[in-house]
């Protein structure tokens, strides 16, 4: 009986080894795969310069710029709403209220819809709807009523929102309740307590809410192709306005709506692999900055 | 029921002594009902207290020693469903009145919580924070405040080397020297003190109960504690809270030698709590 036991005991073990094995496997032969075609490729000029010749050639410039451009003007549309949101939902709204519950509700079903509406959402509501009345109401011609690299961070922002609000969430109720009335205790308001206590120690888990929304966005593509991502543009972006190529959908461009695919496949192998470690780097700085946070709190300030 | 009753008469007579012996009744509290939802945490509690009095509560967990103590600042507003009646009167001013300014409130009567609550911040800003919210940024003032409030928590001598360390790496019964320096650097006149000394070991309790007998000349303090030989070494006057009522309250020493009450007997002896 025992022995049989501790059979199914190790069979059971070795099955969730095996599990992981083949997830690991699966892993490497993704990375492995793409470091294998793609280093050959990458130069400096395949990363300073811009694609030529139907994009058989050249680099890669405009879509890093633009990847890095779009995630940045994201976390900035982002931070603020998902963390006043969070600040709202945990500090200030009743937790048995219908409105809470029901911005709740709301949240954690945005966090379940499916990218490409988003990018359809973006598209009838950020350009048809604002960007149109913008135009109409200055007078201008097709300025803000058509794909700019603005609409997009802004339909990525919503797509990131529930990320942000929840991990915003999380890091507030992490903070001690004695801490507060500690606070309070001494004659502070609720604000100051928030504002000088809360969200300073709350610092950390929120900048982990911003480097998860980093990673998705870098890499969506659906909700940028109708509201901002251009297939190729002969400029870099300088204005809210401008489209923008980026690395998610100039790899779909490239596999498949490039008149020779085979040509481009190095430079494809290449752009993900840049896209990889771009991502990395973006979530390597934003660990650098809490980890950065989390020292200086620990110690004095 | 009967001893409810007994209790309850002389009251009213009591506080009427007082008044006139004493004008020096800092907080006078008149029929002051708290409930958590439909759960009733207080029962018609009326007590004066006195100022520049230690001024213990005592009784066994749960209570409603530290509810009362809780409703002398306001504390309570905070818990979601808490509902009070009756009146608090600090200085001649209802503090459940209108227009009552809770942060003036909370800085007039101070509190020392059980946990020490330092903020992960410096000691120098721990004990700083009450000031610079109010807008003080005055070094000269700053500086001043925090080495007088510190060398008043007896603390001084002890850190004043690392003004520029984090609280939090300060030993428990430093922790909460800084919490009292703390609550004295907004110049409060009464300080509500909740077992301040539960969580510490008896040497810096010794500490923690000297420097209370210290700021009694300063301040009205007012200390809910389980440790009964606590309240009898620091107290002038010891409250007996049981189930939400007041049952007794006299000079400590009466109460710890010849209580009126059968209950406060029994728990002053050990025989219950």
């Amino acid at each position: 009986m025992k022995i049989k036991a501790s059979l199914i005991g190790s069979f059971f073990t070795g099955l969730t080894l095996l599990a992981m094995l083949i997830i690991l496997a699966i892993l490497f032969i993704i990375v492995g795969n793409i470091l294998w075609h793609g280093h050959q490729i990458i130069s400096w000029e395949f990363i300073s310069q811009a694609p030529r010749e139907g994009m058989t050639a050249g680099g890669i410039f405009p879509a890093i710029f633009g990847t890095v451009a779009l995630v940045l003007l994201m976390i900035i549309a982002v931070l603020p709403a998902g963390v006043m949101t969070a600040i709202y939902l945990h500090e200030y709204a009743k937790t048995d209220s219908i409105l809470t519950k029901t911005i709740r509700y709301a949240v954690n079903n945005l966090a379940g819809v499916p990218s490409i509406v988003f990018g359809l959402f973006g598209l009838g509501f950020f350009i048809q709807f604002i960007g149109v009345g913008m135009d109409k109401s200055l007078g201008l011609e097709a300025v803000w009523g058509q794909p700019c690299i603005m609409w997009a961070a802004l339909t990525l922002a919503l797509l990131n929102l529930p990320v942000v609000v929840v991990s915003s969430e999380e890091a507030l109720r992490a903070v001690p309740k004695e801490t507060r009335e500690a606070s309070l205790a001494l004659g502070a308001t609720k604000w100051q307590t928030i504002r000088r206590i809360v969200l300073p120690q709350a610092l950390p888990g929120i900048l982990t809410g911003a480097i998860l929304s980093i990673s998705r966005g870098a890499g969506e593509v659906a909700p940028i192709m109708f509201t901002g991502a251009a297939y190729f543009l002969p400029y870099l972006p300088h204005k809210p306005t401008d489209q923008f190529m980026e690395l998610g959908y100039h790899v779909y461009v490239m596999a498949t709506q490039s008149p020779d695919v085979e040509a481009t496949k190095p430079i494809l192998y290449g752009t993900v692999l840049i896209l990889l470690i771009l991502t990395l780097l973006l979530n390597f700085v934003a660990i650098f900055i809490r980890s950065k946070v989390r020292r200086q709190m620990r110690q004095s300030y | 029921m009967e001893e409810k009753t007994e209790n309850k008469a002389p009251a009213p007579v009591e506080i009427g002594e007082k008044k006139a012996d004493h004008t020096a009744a800092k907080i006078s509290v008149e029929q002051l009902n708290f409930y958590y939802g439909n759960c009733q945490a207080l029962k018609d509690i009326s007590i004066d207290i006195k100022e520049n009095h230690i001024t213990a509560f005592i009784g066994p967990s749960g209570c409603g020693k530290s509810t009362f103590l809780r409703c002398l600042n306001r504390m309570n507003d905070l818990i979601p469903g808490a509902k009070s009646s009756g009146r608090v009167i600090l200085d001649g001013i209802d503090i459940y009145g209108k227009n009552i300014d809770l942060s003036e409130l909370r800085r007039k009567v101070g509190m020392v919580f059980q946990k020490s609550n330092p903020f992960p911040k410096s000691i120098f800003e721990n004990v700083a924070y009450g000031l610079k919210i109010q807008g003080i940024t005055d070094q000269v003032i700053l500086d001043e405040t925090v080495e007088r409030t510190l060398k008043d928590a007896a603390l001084w001598d002890e850190v004043k080397d690392k003004l520029n360390q984090s609280a939090m790496k300060l030993s428990g019964g430093q922790q909460q020297r800084v919490c009292i320096a703390r609550a004295l650097a907004v110049k409060p006149e009464v300080l509500l003190m909740d077992e301040p000394a539960s969580a510490l070991d008896p040497i810096s309790t010794a500490k923690i109960e000297e420097l209370i007998l210290d700021l009694k000349k300063t301040y009205t303090i007012i200390i809910v504690t389980h440790n009964m030989q606590q309240a009898a070494r620091i107290s002038d006057s010891t409250g007996f809270f049981f189930l939400g009522e007041l049952v007794e309250f006299d000079l400590t020493s009466n109460i710890f030698t010849n209580p009126r009450n059968k209950r406060t007997e029994d728990y002053v002896t050990g025989r219950f709590g």
